[in-house]
């Protein structure tokens, strides 16, 4: 957190100040660690274990905050008799299709009073045959399935099948030992974590967790998150001050661009884009929802207010209010997926805005080669990114896998905006919108996005008008009026700003309760009604910290309904009274009749303590007084997910994709239904067990730099920057470089399947070996932020990575993956694909990749640069004494030697 | 000038007979430092801003003088940054000063080898027709017998630095296009 997020580390330091416990768990020693009370390195990939280890101390000693855990998580829900846990299973749960590599979640579900599962129709399956590779937690986890029969309950927590005994039995072995084992922490490092983390939890205290979103980029990356909302809920560290988990997410507005998404399987304010089998037309869209309890509820609201934001008198009652005009989605159309798509021709056309996927994304070869397979490419940036340059000095340039001359792709490079040339709002990590204001004109042909958008509708609307033709009909009856002002005839952001917020019959509306289903309001983004209450920008709201208390809720505007801490109802016993004096937040004032406190309350303001739903109570009014977490159709914090994730009601070890070591848990190594793609250029490395698997025996890890941006563009243009950090290099332990001759300062070669890419040598004790089942394990860092471009090329990181996925949300395993490391430079031009070529082919054993290694060689004409496995250096050692990178001579449109 | 100016204009005697014994502050300065002052106080305007980097969301003050960006600094009002930037932060006015940024059109036609120009009207023209192109060519009205209308020709990838009204303006467009294959760093 010092080292990516150096100013929201500043409220750690004051916290520590006033007598916090500060730990860090990460595999390298950083900045942090240095502040930090505690530092554990542990083996990257290992977290649940870790994590699991918690919640199982947790629960063997009792530490759970148990009022807390009886009324406001699913502990006391009692499950079906036919769920089978990984234990039984030896790391599979109930409902595995192996065929298919995928789960259904029938058994999951509650047991319920009328004897059925709790879902419709048995629960909701997680995939038919047509979803085989469709993750949509969206619309499986929205707050849990629509049940008309209540789950049958245990409030003493005693009913074996109940959720708290289940995690009980769960969790059983992830002890202290088992944490030692697998994650390389020593038994008594983790009892501190244990020890600290429970001393300050409960009624008094609370315990924070801060996770950068490196936990996202694993197999099992939801699972990551679900077991720290697990122990956290455990202890009563949700919805209260000082409580929670933090996603510190990495760029100005990640959580604006999800929020409003630019997402392929969301609409905005996270509805689910329509998918053709499910969704036939509105009512089938929203059926779903409508059902449930809680704010799911009024998803029609939701919808036909975002249909009439885009479509406006067009859309009707009679016309299902556009839905129609709505693409649908038939499963993945993620970025992985349309990379190979690309590469298969059939993505003609790519708008890459503000990214850097030459860079920034897993397995960079397979990005290149799907943007030199385009018809054409439009680029929007600051600089000269290696996106927009990958056709003339991209690595496939140099190794001559591409050639300039055979490149069909019409490439436009756009210059962009900066943030200072235009106004409009990021979104930060904490849910807050912040306004910026344009200061000066953008120079030249740069533009924003807001104004390319803008134009190109325009366009294309002007090209279409009087085109009868129904699939132009989307396009034409676009709501698409916005004014512009100045010369180059900019679009108002903060226009656009309030068709987001919403208006109805007497203009900009103030909440999200405002939203009705009949086409009377419209609403971009229904979490972000309110940003334009009073037809006031919000997010623009700037009274100065020392004029209000640190709530600071006239600073921007948090969504939903400026709220800052969610579901802060949880800050309050279930009668409305703080759960402690040191700990109040929120609370129920009897005698006004409200909720009140530093907050706006995450509770409809009026709802007592007391309130029990109707039977034909709906939505947020089927939900008792006492039901903090509003989103979820029981109210409750889900320990145990019955629904919503694709690979497990909970959170088990499964070992990286690419790993060194077996697990220690089950006979079932890594994630049952992560996801992958099967192409040439994207082989994974032989996983433990596997033969040639010794041929990458480190494990390695990607992050970023204090002084880098992500994939360079904001950062490796900077001469400020570029004199902090100038160069690419690698991390390794004393121990380590011993061991594969590596010597600090000179050159060493990372391998993969994938690449291999060369890196400066840092000799650290920031890294440190650990012992992993009963043998040294070494990590080797990498920064992942330099390319080919800029003023301090590198090698790409991410080109290492293959690209294996978490099968929820289809992020990459970034953060964990086998590799060797050697000494010396890689080989330059062609001879880089031999030596490539051979660690692949010798990974897969036997006779017959000897025989193609050899065809391999003659084919090309190079050398062997030899196998290591005596160490010694071989031919490639030579190699370190070829020109540095900036200047390779060979490296444009070379035909590879034959 | 007079003798006691010209006495006075010696930083020894200032040292010896001043408030700055070391010499390290006014005793030492130059006529020429003593008439500097800070771009901060020179500018015309100062704008608030939030640093585009990492997702904290410090807040910047942004000086702006004779319509150039002069200087970017921390904005101390804030109740998140507290007035404080991160080396990064700290060099963004570089970010958008920096003579390396684009700021024409850069365009490479198919199988070419070096950038040509291209005036931005005509590039917003040729951009517009390769859309309706691709989308004519590849739309599918039905997937598996069942309605879609959509293109799956046109994917787009977004950056996650883009503000909220230009997010909400891109996923409105392309879905009216019929473009579903539209991503988002969030995802990376």
């Amino acid at each position: 957190m010092a080292e990516a997020h150096p100013v929201g580390f500043q409220w750690v330091m004051e916290a520590k100040l006033r007598g916090a416990t500060v730990v860090h768990v990460d595999p390298r020693y950083t900045r942090t660690s240095a502040q930090a009370d505690l530092h554990v390195p542990i083996r990257t990939g290992t977290d649940i274990a870790f994590l699991g280890g918690l919640v199982n101390y947790v629960l063997t000693h009792q530490k759970d905050f148990r009022e807390y855990v009886v009324a406001y998580t699913n502990a006391p829900m009692i499950l079906r008799e036919d769920f089978r846990d990984t234990d039984e299973l030896d790391g599979l749960f109930s409902g595995f299709d192996p065929e298919g590599r995928a789960y259904s979640t029938e058994t999951w579900a509650y047991a319920t009073e009328g004897g059925g599962s709790g879902g419709e129709e048995g629960g909701r399956p997680g995939h038919r045959g047509h979803e085989q590779e469709t993750a949509r937690p969206e619309q499986h986890g929205m707050g849990g399935a629509s049940t008309a029969d209540r789950p049958l309950t245990d409030p003493t927590l005693r009913h074996p099948r109940c959720v708290y005994q289940v995690l009980k039995r769960h969790f059983a072995r992830y002890t202290p030992e088992l944490v030692a084992e697998v994650c390389g922490v020593p038994e008594e490092l983790f009892e501190r974590v244990a020890e600290a983390v429970t001393a300050n939890s409960g009624r008094e205290r609370t315990t924070a967790f801060c996770y950068a979103v490196g936990w996202t980029q694993h197999t099992v990356g939801v699972q990551y998150i679900r077991t720290a909302a697990i122990l956290q809920s455990l202890l009563g560290n949700i919805g209260r001050p000082g409580g929670g988990i933090m996603a510190l997410r990495g760029h100005a507005s990640i959580q604006g661009s999800t929020d409003i998404p630019t997402l392929y399987n969301l609409l905005p304010g996270y509805l689910p884009m329509p998918d053709a089998h499910d969704h036939p037309d509105l009512a089938a869209y929203v059926e779903p929802d409508s059902q449930k309890a809680g704010w799911w509820g009024n998803m029609r609201a939701y919808t036909v207010s975002l249909l009439k934001a885009w479509w406006g008198e067009a859309a009707t009652e009679d016309n299902d209010f556009c839905f129609d005009h709505l693409p649908k989605t038939t499963g993945d159309h993620g970025t992985y997926r349309t990379v190979l798509d690309q590469i298969a021709g059939k993505v003609k056309g790519y708008f890459v805005v503000g990214e850097n996927p030459a860079v920034g994304s897993a397995n960079g070869k397979l990005q290149r080669l799907g943007l030199a397979n385009l018809d054409w490419l439009v680029v929007r940036d600051l600089v000269e990114i290696e996106t927009a340059s990958f056709w003339k000095d991209g690595p496939e340039i140099e190794t001559g896998e591409l050639r300039p001359e055979e490149i069909g792709t019409e490439v436009f490079l756009l210059p962009a905006a900066s943030h200072t040339e235009k106004d409009g709002s990021f979104t930060n990590t904490q849910r807050l919108l912040q306004w910026r204001h344009k200061a000066v004109e953008p120079a030249g042909d740069a533009r924003s996005e807001l104004w390319f958008y803008y134009h190109l509708g325009r366009l294309l609307r002007e090209r279409l008008a009087g085109s009868t033709d129904p699939r132009d009909r989307p396009l034409l009856d676009l709501t698409w009026d916005y004014p512009v002002s100045g010369e180059r005839a900019e679009p108002d952001a903060a226009a656009v700003l309030r068709e987001i917020n919403g208006v109805g019959p007497d203009g900009a509306l103030s909440t999200y309760a405002e939203l009705r289903d009949d086409g009377s309001t419209a609403c971009g983004c229904w979490i972000y009604c309110g940003v334009y209450a009073g037809e006031r920008n919000r997010a623009a709201a700037r009274t100065p910290r020392s004029e209000q208390d640190e709530v600071a809720l006239d600073w921007g505007w948090a969504w939903p309904a400026n709220r800052r801490i969610l579901y802060n109802r949880a800050s309050a016993d279930p009668q409305g009274r703080p759960w402690s004096e040191r700990k109040r937040y929120l609370w129920w004032d009897e005698e006004r009749g409200r909720w009140t406190g530093r907050d706006v309350p995450d509770i409809s303001v009026d709802k007592h303590p007391d309130y029990r739903p109707s039977e034909d109570a709906r939505a947020q009014e089927a939900l008792g007084g006492d039901a903090p977490f509003i989103m979820q159709n029981d109210g409750r914090a889900w320990l145990f997910a019955p629904e919503g994730t694709l690979d497990g009601p909970l959170p088990t070890h499964y070992e990286p994709t690419e790993s060194p070591c077996g697990n220690a848990l089950y006979g079932q190594r890594a994630n049952p239904v992560l996801q992958t793609y099967r192409h040439p250029e994207n082989p994974l490395n032989p996983a433990d067990g596997a033969p040639g698997a010794d041929r990458f025996p480190y494990v390695f890890t990607t992050y970023r730099l204090t002084e880098h941006h992500t994939a360079g563009g904001m950062s490796r243009t900077l001469p400020y920057l570029n004199e902090l950090q100038p160069e690419f290099f690698c991390e390794v332990s004393p121990e380590l470089a011993e061991e594969r001759g590596l010597r600090h300062l000179e050159w060493a070669t990372i391998v993969t399947a994938r690449t291999a890419i060369e890196a400066r040598v840092l000799v650290t004790r920031r890294m440190r070996p650990l012992k992993v089942r009963g043998r040294t394990l070494h990590q080797v860092g990498l920064p992942y932020h330099w390319g080919h471009g800029g003023l301090s090329p590198g090698d790409p990181a991410n080109d290492l990575l293959a690209v294996v996925l978490d099968p929820n949300v289809h992020i990459q395993e970034a953060k964990a993956a086998s590799c060797d490391i050697r000494p010396g430079r890689r080989p330059r031009g062609p001879a880089l694909l031999d030596f490539v070529a051979e660690y692949r082919s010798g990974g897969e054993g036997g006779a017959r990749p000897a025989d193609r290694v050899h065809e391999g060689q003659s084919a090309r004409g190079a050398e062997p640069p030899g196998p290591h496995e005596d160490g010694a250096p071989d031919g490639h050692r030579g190699n370190g004494h070829r020109p540095p990178a900036p200047s390779r001579p060979d490296r444009r449109g070379r035909k590879r030697d034959r | 000038m007079g003798i006691k100016q010209w006495i006075d204009g010696w930083p020894v005697y200032r040292q010896l007979t001043g408030p700055d014994p070391l010499g390290r502050g006014t005793a030492a300065m130059s006529r020429r430092t003593e008439g500097l002052t800070a771009r901060t106080e020179q500018a015309d305007a100062v704008v608030r801003s939030v640093c585009p980097y990492c997702a904290v969301g410090c807040g910047q003050r942004v000086y702006v003088k004779d319509g150039a960006v002069t200087q970017i600094e921390g904005d101390p009002d804030s109740p998140i940054s507290r007035g404080r930037l991160c080396p990064k932060g700290s060099a963004s006015k570089q970010l958008v000063t920096n003579p390396d940024r684009l700021t024409r059109v850069r365009y490479r036609r198919p199988y070419g080898t070096e950038w040509e120009d291209l005036p931005l009207e005509r590039a917003m023209e040729m951009i517009a027709d390769r859309v309706l192109e691709t989308r004519r060519a590849t739309w599918e009205d039905s997937y598996e017998g069942r309605p879609v209308r959509r293109t799956m020709g046109i994917a787009g990838l977004g950056g996650a630095t883009l503000d909220n009204e230009e997010n909400y303006l891109m996923k409105k467009l392309y879905s009216a296009m019929g473009a579903v294959q539209i991503e988002n760093q969030a995802r990376i």
